[in-house]
């Protein structure tokens, strides 16, 4: 419980747990050391239990792809497969053409600065045949570019500008990839975690706005 | 002889973003042959805000009047899907009460929604009249909401949980009355337009969009409905007790600007359907589930997504389990749907260009975010 004690043979500090749960998500809450006279800490935060995967799909996934499928995971009802980034286009592909999931619902990121591999990328592929919906998600370094899935989803035009725009993920292969929402000539990524609310481009502002600062 | 400019082939032309039938500030860079349209880019931003940057700096609690102001014209159905999404995180369920008013409340809104739509929709084509009658009932719901909440266009009606307000004494009443007055509306207006020899021939084989180009393109709601999928959310994946009651999904086959039209028309008759069925019985109990005062859902991640008027429109939510949001994503059905636009547009002349934008439905608010 004590995140701020850390004692000897801690498993790991609970203040980590965001980023670890997304690892290792069916860690157990309970194994906490005893933590002898410390005033009761502030609870650490419920940690989302994932179970694992079963069924047709999961299992013909992993036959296919083998190595390159990291997890298959259920949570609140919700599948999704954790994959290496190299993995991701053969993967849509194979999804859609071979599985049904003819519907790329959305493409989107989430930053996790303290982490190595910075960036979770995530698509949400629908099937209509099916009536299921699944996730995939990869993990990306800065500066680590994952292959466009434009060619196989018209839809990802828009979308992957969308995460280059506001992450700085970048996507080999895609037809024009450039700002949507901001200015093309913005500099910084608005959505990373360590761009501040309140920040902005003031050399931009300056020369197109004509005011000092935007604030 | 010399050449002048117009012997020139090609004339590239900006529409917006200050036009009035880009609905709002859509810039479309228009590449043209004579009348012909052979591409179009769309420029888009002028409305971003930054959503879901500031959805990291509030709590949980406290956005959830924020996503009212996307998709502004259909407030209510945003703030469904997201309290739908936090629920799902938080692992509670709205009571039987709270569901049933979101669906009266959220099926009023889709009404208003095709209203407005088509009253511009309409202006667009060039009838001026419709608008003035579509706005007159749209004030009918308006009055409900205001009546209710106390607002009218950005309402935040709903609660994660559930709802903060009881109903007024006299709402199935003036649910009812609405029903009653607007159905005969419906059939009014399609006296005005679905025979109208200057309408059909404006929207008939204009901007066609086939299933295969809809899946394509992720393009969800009444277009892909227009164009003969017959799915939508609310019978596919049922929220909000949306399974008890009995409705039709209207489909269409040819998926032009026409069959929108139709198709929209039809859902604002299934809508009064639900909305009777929901006011008949509303059942009693509590307004509000079990969530905590301080809101901490558990660490983890959620999609949720509903039939907003528009299409698709989806909530990725993650948590660190900490006050605020860890991050908020928002699908919003109107930034997709208008990347079909240059595939229908291609071909066309500028005055159906028009007739495109408009019949896509798109709302600006929810195209930046």
């Amino acid at each position: 419980m004590a995140d701020e004690l850390k004692p000897e043979g801690s498993p790991e500090p609970a203040s980590k747990a965001p980023e670890e749960a997304k690892a290792a998500p069916p860690k157990p809450v309970a194994a906490k050391p005893a933590a002898p006279k410390a005033p009761p800490p502030p609870k650490p935060p419920a940690v989302m239990m994932s179970t694992p995967w079963e069924g047709d799909l999961p299992s013909r996934v992993k036959d296919t792809f083998g190595d390159g499928i990291l997890e298959s995971l259920t949570y609140l009802g919700q599948s999704f497969f954790v994959v290496k980034p190299e993995a991701v286009h053969t993967l849509i592909d194979y999804l859609k053409n071979e599985q049904g999931f003819d519907y790329l619902v959305d493409v989107t990121a989430v930053d996790w600065p303290k982490r190595e591999a910075r960036f979770d990328v995530i698509y949400v592929l629908y099937s209509f045949a099916r009536n299921e919906r699944i996730r995939i998600k990869t993990m990306v370094k800065d500066g680590e570019p994952v292959r466009s899935v434009v060619d196989l989803h018209l839809t990802a035009d828009w979308l992957e500008r969308e995460v280059f725009d506001m992450f700085g993920i970048e996507f080999a292969g895609h037809p024009a990839l450039k700002r949507i929402l901001m200015p093309d000539e913005w500099t910084g990524y608005p959505l990373r975690k360590d761009y501040g609310i309140l920040q902005m481009d003031n050399r931009w502002v300056q020369e197109n706005l004509g005011v000092e600062s935007g604030q | 002889m010399a050449q002048t400019f117009l012997d020139s082939t090609e004339l590239v032309l900006n529409m917006g973003p200050q036009h009035p039938s880009t609905h709002g500030v859509l810039r479309v860079i228009v590449k043209l042959d004579g009348e012909k349209v052979t591409g179009t880019e769309c420029v888009i931003g002028y409305l971003h805000r930054g959503v879901e940057k500031i959805a990291e700096n509030r709590t949980w609690v406290q956005f959830a009047p924020y996503v009212d102001r996307m998709d502004y014209v259909a407030a209510v159905s945003n703030g469904l899907g997201y309290c739908l999404a936090v629920e799902k995180l938080q692992n509670v369920e709205a009571p039987p009460r709270a569901q049933v008013v979101r669906v009266i409340l959220t099926e009023l809104n889709r009404i208003a929604s095709h209203l407005l739509w088509l009253g511009t929709h309409a202006l667009d084509i060039g009838a001026i009249t419709p608008l003035f009658y579509t706005m007159r009932e749209r004030e009918g719901v308006l009055t409900i909401y205001e009546k209710y909440c106390g607002a009218r266009l950005t309402t935040h009606a709903f609660r994660i949980g559930g709802l903060q307000y009881e109903l007024y004494e006299d709402f199935e009443t003036d649910v009812k009355a609405f029903c009653d007055d607007f159905l005969p509306k419906v059939d009014e207006y399609e006296e005005l337009l679905s025979t109208n020899r200057m309408w059909v021939d404006r929207l008939q084989g204009v901007g066609i969009l086939t299933a295969a180009d809809c899946k394509e393109y992720g393009v969800t709601g009444p277009m892909i409905r227009a164009a003969g999928v017959k799915w939508d959310l609310r019978k596919a994946q049922p929220y909000s007790g949306y399974e008890k009651y009995d409705f039709e999904i209207p489909t269409r086959e040819n998926g032009d600007t026409y069959d929108r039209y139709i198709v929209r028309m039809q859902e604002m008759r299934q809508s009064v359907r639900i909305i009777r069925q929901a006011v008949d019985d509303i059942p009693s109990g509590p307004i509000m589930g079990k969530v905590p005062k301080v809101l901490k859902p558990p660490v983890g991640e959620a999609y949720v997504s509903i039939e907003a008027p528009k299409g698709e429109l989806g909530y990725y939510v993650v948590s660190d389990g900490s006050l605020q949001p860890y991050r908020v994503r928002v699908r919003p059905p109107s930034f997709i749907n208008l990347q079909s636009l240059d595939r229908m547009a291609r071909g066309s002349l500028v005055a159906d260009l028009v007739a495109i934008i408009g019949t896509i439905d798109i709302v600006l608010g929810e195209v930046d975010r």
